[in-house]
């Protein structure tokens, strides 16, 4: 398999970037680590007439803290959140998370930014970002919006994103007390996207009732789910196992699973209900032991 | 269009369609045909190169993303006739059968013990995670990078001696 002819620029500032993308719209794709989108042009399921590889474009990579958020940018690696162990704490869910991304050697290439945008209901960034309350910072010749995770996904393979925009980093808001989360994959072997996979994220106050919980489904519907009826059902009670049984009843109401060789949609609801439920105790368990 | 980047050591400038993809360009138009075309949907990992010293599957990159960079193939592996300790383990333990994914395993090998001196069992079996082997059952693969990583840790205490 080879992709259909395409050119192919490697611009080396971001603005040049975003002007090809004015110029170009939708007849332009971003290339970012390429582990989701050459699949997709070698099956010639995408056939752009320009590929604008971002690759040479300066300070879209790397983790860092900045006035209460946690900034990734937006071509930061799988492997390079793997390995970001002081995320330990704060952010479990995303430590949780990228290990159980495809395979290390997809891990090495792909990026964060790229999974998000690519927008696979299956993706697991997708889940997490929603569970974390992310923003993402997209720009375009116009200037610059942030656009929160919940709203982004809107259907397979479809987002916020306008033709003319790239995003350039991802922005996680952090503190405001204790924190634990944790993410949990069905999958059928090793390195496989997920048959049914939930993201879990709790904040936890100074009283020890839940400040904030977020909850994200993944493979269980057209997009990443935010299960938002469970999470405000969770706000300002004590984190006891009725509590959360109640809740990971909740979260699998807003799972929309479609039967396939994978499972029946039953069998995945339920699964849902039990990694919710599994999530926010290890989640608690996990925020009840940190540090504030 | 041209693109300049290094291979095993060697500057290398080619002419390349932009569709034109990593492992074609290495089997085709450099004629090292080390490097396997198996599944050719980045699963199994026949096709994997180090990319500035990190595993990747060549059926997923597109040529001009070399621009710059430096590939190692298994054609790099060996130096003046010596082969690589991650070789000698895949031959001493005989950590191959048909040999089709053994080019992937052993860089991945390499990269692994290079990131990782004293890899466990698990590390190294997730390590491997992404190269699919259809003969050996990995027992004699996980073998054969253990014996690597043992080489090189007694070549460094003898260096040190």
């Amino acid at each position: 398999m080879f992709p259909a002819a395409f050119d192919y620029v490697a611009p080396g500032a971001l603005d040049e970037v975003l002007g090809l993308l004015h110029e170009h719209g939708d007849d332009a794709k971003v290339l970012a680590g390429g582990q989701s989108l050459i699949p997709l042009l070698k099956l010639r399921f995408a056939a752009p007439v320009i590929v604008i590889d971002i690759g040479r474009v300066d300070g879209l990579e790397g983790i860092s803290r900045e006035n209460g958020h946690v900034r990734i940018g937006a071509r930061t690696r799988h492997r390079d959140v793997e390995s970001a162990t002081d995320l330990r704490g704060t952010l479990d869910v995303l430590l949780d998370a990228a290990p159980l991304i495809s395979d290390p050697l997809i891990r090495n290439m792909g990026t964060v930014g790229g999974s998000v945008c690519h927008a696979d209901p299956a993706g697991d960034w997708g889940a997490v970002m929603l569970a974390v309350g992310a923003e993402f910072v997209v720009k375009s010749a116009g200037g610059k919006r942030v656009l929160p995770a919940a709203g982004f996904f809107q259907g397979p393979f479809t987002t916020g994103l306008n033709s003319d925009e790239v995003m350039t980093e991802i922005r996680i808001p952090v503190g405001g007390g204790r924190s634990g989360g944790t993410y949990l994959k069905l999958e059928r072997k090793i390195g496989d996207f997920a048959s049914v996979a939930a993201a879990v994220h709790v904040v936890l106050g100074d009283d020890g009732r839940i400040a904030k919980a977020g909850i994200g489904l993944c493979a269980v519907g057209a997009q990443s789910i935010k299960a938002t009826v469970a999470e405000a059902a969770l706000a300002g009670q004590e984190p006891s196992d009725e509590v959360i049984a109640a809740a990971s009843r909740l979260a699998a109401e807003a799972a929309e699973p479609k039967a396939d060789i994978r499972g029946s949609a039953e069998y995945k609801r339920d699964v849902a209900r039990v990694f919710v439920q599994r999530g926010l105790r290890t989640a608690v368990n996990r925020a009840q032991g940190a540090a504030a | 269009m041209n693109i300049t980047f290094e291979i095993n050591g060697a500057e290398k400038s080619v002419d390349v369609e932009p569709r034109t993809l990593v492992v074609d360009l290495i089997r085709t138009k450099l004629g090292m045909t080390g490097t396997h075309i198996g599944c050719d949907t980045s699963n199994c990992g026949a096709c994997t190169v180090l990319l500035d010293g990190r595993p990747v599957k060549s059926c997923t990159l597109l040529a001009p993303m070399l621009e710059g960079r430096k590939v190692t193939t298994v054609e790099g592996l060996a130096s003046g006739g010596k082969l690589d300790a991650i070789q000698v383990g895949f031959h001493e333990e005989h950590g191959l059968q048909c040999g089709f994914c053994t080019p992937g395993m052993m860089l991945v090998g390499k990269a692994l013990i290079e990131a990782n001196p004293h890899p466990t069992e698990d590390e190294i079996r997730w390590g491997i995670s992404g190269n699919i082997c259809r003969c050996t059952g990995y027992m004699n693969i996980v073998k054969a990078i253990q014996h690597a990583a043992a080489a090189n840790a007694a070549e460094n205490t003898a260096g040190v001696a």
